[in-house]
């Protein structure tokens, strides 16, 4: 029933679900708690933009959706659904069917993630006849279509190529390419453009938006850079310490924080309209995951924590314009909507 | 700020020349130009901030300013006094240096007290050992570390605190030009902010100037009183940081101020970009004349034949542009 108003409701149903997603790593120093009860919607054809800085859990989170983490991580709790299945109960069988498949993603530093020893066209071929039932011949005029599709110019020169032969930006491209083979429902971009130049940066984000209204294809990017997030998301999670800090419509994050990190993080970037006012940064280093506090993973360097923060983790709570943030200074001053939806 | 004479430039560039050789066969070499002909001048206490994309030589200018290469061509001149490979020792002491990544360019088994007082056993600025540590502890309170970490190991450190040390260490002898290579690049955005009003408050209070060298154009827009925007090893624009800004001049810099995301939602999705073709090419294989006419929507034949020379448009901006 609730299913049926939210569809009536929204128009359309969130084409990932994530709920209460913990996922941790076993390391000498003990259990290190990564993502900490995460959650968060993703509608079909809409950017969600994931920012936090290093240490916050935000490539974590799109490792754990994909089910890529490194061997010593693993998803303790939570459920993750697409479309309404839950796919953090597939076996690793149907995991790499549905991987690069439904949901595909491309990384920061494209000269890793793509394999030095054989040719683009090789690569792009390969996840191609991965996941279709075509033939070579096929797979790769699909694959030089796909490269044209990206921007690439001289598609049948560069599929002969070798990674080393092109650019930062061409081989971001190309990892486009390669994701969008099958077409997927949804990409994850995890900082795509962090080791770029700003032309360059301009030219992928924009890449990214034409193939996004052509293909009708939910976006998740993962960045530190606000900028990019402001330009690309329609919503966007802040993280902070694993934990969720807030989310909203791009228009509620910026313009209407109401948790201090938010504030914090804002405050700490030039002011665009007035480029001399002097920065207010946040006091103190980044948290230590090995030693989380008991409250809110931000208490440590919140100008404004109160006894409560120390002790216990923050509720997330429906703000008055809608978005939802975990802050307790919310709390005190009773500024939040009572709301049944978020407590179910 | 006023017309200035000559005289009261603390640091002057004139036709700057680093071309490194580039084995390209058996016995056959080709220079790459990384910057070539690169004029600027900085005065006392002021920021200067040099912007780029990767590979336009900004690194190298500031490396070589400081003769950590030897320059191919060009002069330097520090307070009127020229700087050449046989005085830079006479000079080292008043320029330093602040590195991008403080965790290469800090010695992993040194302690905090030895790597900042190092500049000062060179220089042989203090009589004992008690001043030494005195002067030590002093700068780490003046860079906003906890003087009693002093005995600690650099991998005690956070990135934000480990910058902090670099620049404990440039300033530990005194410095009146410190070269600032990416220093805020690799730090998360709060803890760049601290370190940004570090660098402004220690200015304040000690009227240091600096070369801003970074990728990052509100950063540096911040940061600056003047920017000089740099392409394939040439200077294209220079000017007061909030003229360069509002009135930018050459396409390269108007497209790369349109590329730069705004952190603010609306102005961000309702702003048109001019979204450059192409790559930058290879400073092995630069075109001819302006080097940025591949990618340019203004180029004309002239800009094929013959490189612009920088201008003066008023006001001190300076433009390299045939056509705008």
């Amino acid at each position: 029933m609730a299913v049926l108003e939210q569809i009536l409701k929204n128009g359309e149903q969130p084409i990932l679900k994530v709920v209460d997603l913990h996922t941790s790593f076993t390391t000498d120093n003990g259990e290190v708690q990564a993502v900490n009860g995460l959650s968060f919607n993703l509608n079909p054809g809409t950017t969600l933009g994931i920012v936090g800085e290093s240490g916050s859990g935000k490539s974590v989170t799109a490792y754990s959706i994909m089910r890529i983490l490194e061997s010593n991580g693993h998803v303790t709790q939570g459920k993750i659904l697409f479309n309404g299945e839950d796919i953090s109960k597939y076996s690793e069988k149907q995991m790499a069917d549905f991987r690069g498949n439904k949901i595909s993603i491309i990384f920061q530093d494209p000269m890793t993630s793509l394999n030095p020893v054989y040719t683009v066209g090789n690569q792009i071929v390969e996840a191609i006849t991965l996941h279709q039932q075509v033939g070579r011949e096929e797979a790769k005029a699909e694959a030089i279509e796909m490269l044209k599709q990206v921007g690439i110019n001289d598609a049948e020169r560069r599929f002969r190529q070798y990674p080393h032969e092109l650019s930062g930006g061409m081989r971001q491209r190309v990892m486009i390419a390669m994701a969008l083979v099958s077409k997927p429902s949804i990409l994850i971009a995890d900082e795509p453009t962090t080791a770029l130049d700003v032309t360059i940066q301009a030219q992928i984000l924009e890449l990214m938006q034409e193939l996004q209204k052509k293909y009708h294809m939910a976006i998740i990017i993962v960045t530190h850079d606000l900028g990019v997030i402001a330009q690309m998301a329609d919503e966007i999670v802040v993280m902070y310490g694993g934990r969720i800090c807030e989310r909203g419509t791009a228009e509620d994050i910026f313009y209407n924080p109401c948790h201090e990190y938010t504030k914090g993080l804002l405050k700490s970037i030039p002011n665009v309209d007035n480029m001399k006012e002097k920065l207010i940064p946040i006091e103190g280093s980044p948290i230590n995951l090995l030693n989380l506090p008991k409250g809110c993973a931000f208490c440590a360097r919140c100008s404004k924590a109160m006894k409560i923060c120390l002790e216990q983790v923050p509720p997330e709570l429906r703000m008055p314009d809608g978005h939802l943030a975990s802050c307790w200074i919310n709390v005190r001053d009773n500024n939040y909507i009572v709301d049944e939806e978020a407590a179910a | 700020m006023s017309e200035a004479n000559k005289s009261e430039y603390l640091v002057e560039v004139k036709n700057l020349k680093q071309y490194f050789p580039v084995r390209t066969g058996f016995m056959k070499t080709v220079p790459l130009k990384a910057v070539d002909d690169v004029s600027f001048a900085i005065r006392p206490g002021e920021t200067l901030g040099l912007v780029g994309e990767s590979g336009c030589g900004k690194t190298t200018v500031g490396r070589t300013l400081l003769h950590l290469y030897k320059p191919t061509g060009g002069e330097i001149y520090f307070e009127g006094k020229q700087v050449t490979e046989k005085n830079i020792g006479e000079f080292r002491k008043d320029m330093q240096m602040v590195f991008q990544d403080p965790y290469s360019s800090l010695d992993p088994r040194m302690t905090v007290e030895d790597i900042i007082g190092e500049p000062l056993d060179v220089h042989k600025l203090y009589s004992t050992k008690e001043e030494r540590h005195q002067k030590v502890i002093e700068l780490m309170n003046l860079v906003g570390l906890n003087a009693e970490h002093a005995t600690r190991y650099v991998h005690e450190f956070s990135g934000g605190q480990r910058q902090r040390i670099g620049i404990a260490r440039a300033l530990a002898v005194n410095p009146k030009f410190i070269v600032c290579d990416e220093a805020v690049s690799a730090l998360d955005v709060s803890i760049q902010a601290q370190v940004i009003n570090m660098f402004e408050e220690l200015q304040e209070k000690l009227g240091v100037a600096y070369l801003f060298i970074a990728h990052d154009l509100l950063v540096v827009h911040h940061i600056s009183d003047r920017i000089a925007v740099m392409y394939l090893g040439r200077m294209v624009e220079m000017a007061d940081a909030d003229e360069l800004n509002e009135n930018p001049i050459h396409p390269y810099t108007l497209s790369l101020l349109s590329a730069v995301p705004v952190p603010d939602p609306k102005t961000a999705k309702a702003s048109q970009r001019i979204i450059l073709e192409g790559d930058v090419p290879s400073p092995l294989n630069m075109p001819s004349g302006c080097a940025f006419r591949t990618r340019c929507r203004y180029a004309t034949e002239q800009c094929a034949k013959e490189c612009p020379a920088l201008t003066d448009r008023g006001n001190g901006h300076m433009v390299a542009c045939w056509n705008r």
